[in-house]
């Protein structure tokens, strides 16, 4: 009996690692499958096709979290990007190969997936989703020479100091400020409350922006509070503050998690201000059993709109859908150009696949801070960039009405 | 401070507290009589949340939405099928992973149960996904207003509380009443002895497991009422603020587990409206190193000479 249970536990032990496993070996069976793929054109190539650029593909390590807590960020940029390289690499032309790796938002985990990337001779480093593990492959990428283009790590952290990282999304204090010029703008409130995550370089940088830019502009913030961790699950104290202090606007640049609670229990305080978000707060929609009503009237800042009927993003949105199922939302469209981003500075800069990572990221540099380099993608047109490495593009505010998001 | 945020905070304190109190019970009834530290309690809460979750789900698309039937029966399913479905798997992990280990040091079976703890959360991980789900209270989502509105309780809390009182009530009858529990206690006090007193040792372990188990359901589904976002890591934080309540009450006392529960949350939520957002953690664990250094067998724990 006990050899018997003994094989059972073996069993549920190998069943489980493998399992672990199945994710990298699942990215590693579709780099083989592109890299299989950049053969057979380097084949076509060889037999006579003069084209310069199509000796292989350039090879971009993506890094964001697959599992863990950020999942759905992670993922949406992963197969934002994916779509993004089908259509470049129908072009024919330049090719490019992704291959993304799990860092369950963890920087340390950020590290070991940089490690693997780079035994993979990847060329471009895409990446990281979130901003902690971010900071970390920052640091190493400015180290090793690589071109390092972050869809969605939006603090200045990320690119101060490093001339080889760029960011797609806009910075973290750019987007409080922002927030706090629309909220005086459009006379929104006078008194605002910030409930914030200062465990979170994230939400601590849009709130530091928000209320410097409040302070100037005259609105009163009657209460500051913060959180330590996203694993918080009681927001009565912060809540109740907000409400002692007679706030009319909740301003809080958390991520969707936590914020479906404070959402929640202020319903069950019975309090009811305008609730203001980042772009952390995209996907609340989304989440399985989330009552649609708590969020009626939710305002919240994404450049990205699914719901657009602008051609390109309607194109993208059917080809996400039947790719992945669901609506893409910011980060992964945010992915989309940043493929595009380095698909166009690569052309223009003349990169080709066979040219190594330094070389491309001091041409790569040179190009993105051009000043005749523009992109236009889903989330701004003629976005450019500065020589510390952030994108200039404006943030847009929505407003959640009948569970879908309106423009401002 | 004025005297409507202290009532809310006592209120808040005793909603947060009830939750760990509930959670502190089976973690106390296991300890108390099988005297191993059972830290894969907070994962089988997250297991029982997640069948109570599903379950609830499929049953409630069958009712008419609004009708009473709509609120009770899924809800009443839901807790039941997550209590079985528990009862099962807590047998079972007692089966394959603690039992072999009977004669073992404890320090063997502590870290095996670390090792279940991780299984259960990625197994959930595996099976479930790691996207947080909004569960659905299983007291509906109501309170009751008091002063006039400035004072809001949940439906959810009072249920907890209510819930908390009678598994209190009923574990304490049970252990000092019936056979099964007076077997319990006597395996708990020296197991060599109860055996030869004819008491099957491995069944009423077994028994302690189901019954911890079954609380873990239902502490699953009222955590869960109370802080909507399930993931497969919900129950682990509060499995360890619940462990440090019952240490602070005493673990093994099941009234114990009640008080050091309830004065877990009202020393949190006190530390957050009164000192910082921030440091609640720090206060929590401060108060409870002072506790043990006073009274190191915790608030209700009772004195156990150890023979030599």
């Amino acid at each position: 009996m006990k050899r018997f249970f003994a094989f059972l536990l073996t069993g549920a032990l190998v069943l489980s690692m493998m399992a672990g496993c199945s994710g990298a070996s699942s990215s590693e069976a579709s780099s083989t499958a592109s890299s299989s793929e950049a053969a057979s054109s380097e084949a076509a190539a060889g037999t006579g096709e003069e084209s310069a650029a199509a000796e292989g593909a350039i090879m971009i390590g993506g890094i964001g979290p697959l599992t863990g807590s950020a999942a759905t960020y992670g993922l949406a940029t992963k197969q934002g990007a994916e779509i993004a390289i089908k259509e470049i690499n129908a072009l024919g032309g330049l090719q490019l190969a992704l291959d993304f790796q799990d860092d369950e938002g963890d920087f340390e985990k950020a590290g070991n997936a940089y490690n693997i990337l780079k035994d993979k001779d990847m060329q471009i480093v895409y990446g990281c989703t979130t901003t902690q593990p971010c900071l970390t492959v920052a640091s190493l990428t400015y180290e090793d020479r690589y071109f390092q283009l972050t869809p969605s790590a939006s603090s200045t952290d990320v690119t101060d100091g490093k001339d080889n990282v760029f960011q797609m999304c806009f910075t973290d204090p750019d987007q409080g400020v922002t927030a706090a010029n629309f909220v005086k703008d459009k006379g929104l409130a006078t008194k605002v409350a910030v409930i914030y995550n200062n465990g979170d370089a994230y939400s601590t940088g849009i709130a530091q922006g928000f209320i410097a830019q409040a302070n100037e502009l005259g609105l009163e913030i009657v209460a500051e509070q913060t959180f330590p961790d996203d694993t918080t699950t009681d927001f009565s104290v912060q809540l109740n503050a907000a409400k002692n202090g007679g706030a009319e606007l909740v301003f809080m640049p958390i991520y969707y998690t936590p914020a479906s609670l404070v959402l929640n229990q202020a319903k069950a305080m019975g309090y009811a201000p305008i609730f203001f978000g980042g772009d952390g707060m995209d996907g609340i929609l989304d989440m399985d059993g989330f009552d649609k009503s708590l969020a009626e009237g939710l305002m919240l800042m994404t450049p990205f709109n699914a719901a657009s009927t602008e051609e390109r993003t309607a194109k993208f949105v059917a080809e996400y859908q039947e790719a992945y199922g669901g609506i893409p939302n910011q980060f992964a469209a945010d992915g989309y150009d940043c493929m595009y981003a380095i698909y166009e500075a690569c052309q223009k800069a003349g990169i080709t696949a066979d040219m190594s990572h330094e070389e491309i990221c001091d041409a790569l540099i040179a190009t993105f801070t051009s000043a005749d380099f523009s992109v236009d993608g889903l989330t701004g047109s003629g976005m450019t960039w500065n020589t510390a490495g952030q994108v200039t593009k404006a943030p847009q505010v929505f407003t959640v009405q009948d569970g879908v998001y309106v423009a401002n | 401070m004025n005297i409507t945020n202290l009532l809310f905070n006592l209120v808040n304190g005793i909603s947060l507290g009830s939750v760990y109190a509930i959670i502190a019970l089976g973690y106390t009834m296991v300890y108390g009589i099988a005297k191993m530290l059972n830290f894969a309690h907070g994962d089988v809460i997250m297991v029982g949340a997640y069948i109570c979750f599903f379950t609830m789900s499929k049953l409630s698309s069958l009712f008419a939405p609004g009708s009473l039937a709509a609120t009770v029966v899924p809800s009443l399913a839901g807790v039941l099928l997550a209590m079985v479905v528990c009862t099962v798997l807590g047998v079972v992990i007692e089966r394959l992973a603690y039992k072999p280990l009977r004669q073992a040091p404890s320090l063997a079976v502590l870290i095996t149960a670390i090792g279940v703890s991780y299984f259960l959360q990625n197994s959930a991980l595996l099976l479930w996904g790691s996207e947080p789900r909004i569960f659905t209270s299983i007291v509906g989502s109501g309170s009751i207003q008091l002063f006039g509105g400035q004072l809001t309780v949940a439906y959810t809390t009072i249920v907890t509380m209510l819930t908390c009182v009678v598994i209190m009530v009923a574990l304490t009858l049970f252990t000092g009443g019936t056979k099964m529990g007076k077997a319990m206690r006597a395996c708990s006090e020296d197991k060599g002895a109860a055996m030869l007193m004819g008491i099957d040792v491995n069944r009423t372990i077994s028994m302690t497991f189901a019954i911890g188990s079954a609380l873990a359901a239902i502490a699953g589904a009222l955590l869960c009422s109370a802080y909507p976002t399930l993931m497969p890591t919900t129950g682990s934080l509060p499995g360890i603020r619940a462990f440090t309540a019952a240490v602070f009450g005493g673990i093994g006392s099941i009234p114990g587990a009640m008080l050091g529960g309830i004065l877990l949350g009202l020393i949190e939520t006190f530390t957050k409206s009164y000192i910082t957002t921030n440091l609640y953690d720090a206060v929590v664990f401060g108060v409870l190193i002072v506790v043990l250094l006073v009274k190191p067998t915790g608030l209700l724990g009772k004195q156990i000479r150890e023979k030599v």
